[in-house]
């Protein structure tokens, strides 16, 4: 049932942006969201969506698919569009029915915000569909070591983020398989007042935390068990290679910063 | 109430990546009142064709029919709140669904859904805490303060007090001791038998299967590939050994002595009785000659 579900999943695939380095692409997505900011207007907001939809393209990623497992979060991009909708009120009075008006700047706002939210979402989902859960860790370490030097526990850090990471599909089929049980126990979350379904979520969320303490307990014996003390003197299996694409990559991003500035309106 | 699929097909996740077939073509029928043990593979398909009986999962493809209700890929959920409430499942290891205060409570969770008065779903409760074996003083205590076995108990018990028609138990001793184990199979044949109830047990364990099923189905790669009674289904060695599968230990063994004689001691052996009578008869005339 939740399967459908893709927020925070790895889908293994072979495109350019599957290649990149972990690194290059946490940076540039972390990049990207402070760019978002700078858009301001129609031609901005259409260029960073265009941009956006590119790199779904080039990751190979289906339209459908992004689609089907981002449902939650597009109700919350609506929501903002509506809300946008009815609560601004500058320029000029588009339309009015009893107590609801709708100013121009309004739906310009609304629109605007909406695709800002759409577009840091998508392009974090794109990072993490192509992106392996260690892939994203290993960057983030390696990207936060000089933040050693001010004592920042940087290896514990990345660890608690690849754990977090790693259990994310298994809770959920750990919920899946929960849900079915309660299910056919005749509970019922689709129906009833909003009094009664969440009071329907108890037997769900119960058990769901007692396995997931009990989980992190067997972790930490297991990891225990096989001497783990922490990031001192590790090596790795695993080593990042910068390579002419991930400078490539950084380049992009400088263009798309010059070409934002140059477009964008002044205030 | 009688169970038939038709041309069964699901598929998980449609339209992802993730996409995958797990059940293709299945065809079938299980009786009303029998004992049906389906065995398969890991992998083959099994639980999730379990999933469709109550609806849980609608198929892809097909009709799956239980009693006079018919579910396909249509079906409305609201349409299967009747159907949940004749058609008990114990999942694999039950107890991940405890979360009452009391064991009472959790008990009770199942029959208040379907409508049971508080009364009578407690009067249930305690019923089934003395018909599975647990101790009286367990129903205020909460449910994760008792043993593993305990709380398998009951969850078990759980299930069985909305009293369904239909009970589908899903390798529901796996992690038990050989104790605990024999103990449960036998409370689900005698429940089986005593209330007339449609049993379906999926399970790993060939012995099981032998011992306690009326009829076997056996799937494979998500396809039921082979049906019958236990003597029809284990007397293909070759075709089980196909499937990955086994013998149940006694037919096992009967074939090694058959070897050993140089020809067959009768029926198959289902239960180590029938093996010991078999045997022992085979090496009295062996005796006498």
């Amino acid at each position: 049932m939740l399967e459908k579900m893709i927020f925070g999943r790895y889908v293994p695939g072979n495109s350019f942006v599957h290649k990149l380095d972990p690194r290059s692409k946490l940076l540039f997505v972390f990049l990207f969201i402070i760019a978002v900011f700078l858009a301001n207007n129609t031609i901005t907001y259409a260029l960073l969506l265009a941009f956006t939809v590119l790199v779904i393209l080039i990751a190979r990623i289906r339209f459908y698919f992004l689609f089907n497992g981002l449902k939650p979060i597009l109700f919350l991009v609506v929501f903002t569009l509506l809300m946008h909708f009815i609560f601004t009120k500058e320029g000029a009075l588009l339309f009015e029915w009893k107590f609801i008006k709708i100013y121009e700047e309004g739906i310009r706002q609304g629109i605007y915000i909406s695709i800002r939210f759409l577009v840091l979402v998508l392009m974090t989902t794109v990072l993490t569909l192509t992106t392996s859960p260690i892939s994203i860790t290993d960057g983030m370490e390696t990207l936060l070591n000089p933040f050693k030097k001010l004592k920042l526990p940087v290896h514990e850090l990345a660890l608690m983020m690849s754990i977090s990471l790693r259990f994310i599909p298994t809770l959920m089929d750990e919920t899946d398989k929960i849900l079915k049980a309660q299910l056919a126990r005749g509970s019922d979350l689709t129906s009833g007042t909003i009094k009664q379904r969440i009071h329907a979520v108890v037997p769900l969320l119960v058990p769901l935390f007692v396995s997931a303490f009990k989980r992190a307990e067997d972790l930490a014996i297991a990891m225990e068990v096989r001497g783990y003390r922490g990031g001192e003197g590790r090596t790795r299996y695993r080593q990042l290679a910068w390579k002419n694409r991930d400078t490539f990559v950084i380049f992009l991003f400088a263009f798309l910063v010059a070409v934002l500035f140059w477009l964008r309106g002044g205030n | 109430m009688d169970i038939s699929f038709q041309q069964v097909g699901y598929s998980y996740a449609v339209g992802t990546p993730f996409e995958k077939r797990a059940l293709y073509d299945v065809n079938g029928s299980i009786a009303s009142g029998s004992y049906t043990a389906i065995i398969g593979h890991t992998g083959s398909g099994k639980s999730t064709l379990l999933l469709h009986l109550n609806g849980l999962l609608k198929p892809t493809d097909g009709v799956v029919r239980v009693g006079d209700v018919n579910i396909t890929s249509h079906t409305k959920s609201k349409e299967l709140k009747t159907i949940r409430k004749q058609v008990g499942i114990v999942f694999q290891f039950p107890e991940h669904q405890l979360f009452e205060e009391t064991v009472e409570k959790d008990i009770m969770f199942g029959p208040m859904n379907f409508g049971v008065p508080a009364e009578e779903a407690r009067t249930r409760a305690h019923e089934l805490i003395k018909l599975l074996g647990l101790p009286e003083d367990v129903a205020k205590k909460s449910p994760f303060d008792l043993s593993g076995g305990q709380m398998r108990r009951v969850a078990i018990a759980g299930v069985l007090a909305f009293q369904p028609s239909i009970l589908i138990l899903d390798e529901p001793t796996a992690g038990l001791d050989p104790r605990g184990r024999k103990e449960i199979m036998e409370l689900f044949y005698t429940l089986h038998k005593e209330q007339n109830l449609t049993t379906i047990l999926v399970t790993h364990s060939m012995e099981d299967a032998a011992q306690y099923a009326d009829n076997i189905l056996v799937m494979h790669e998500g396809r039921s590939v082979l049906s019958g009674t236990p003597e029809e289904v284990f007397s293909n060695a070759d075709k089980l050994s196909e499937y990955r599968l086994g013998l149940p230990r006694t037919v096992a063994f009967q074939r090694d002595i058959e070897k050993l004689f140089g020809k067959s001691i009768g029926r198959l052996a289902l239960t180590e009785d029938q093996l010991a009578i078999a045997v022992s008869q085979a090496l009295k005339e062996e005796g006498e000659r």
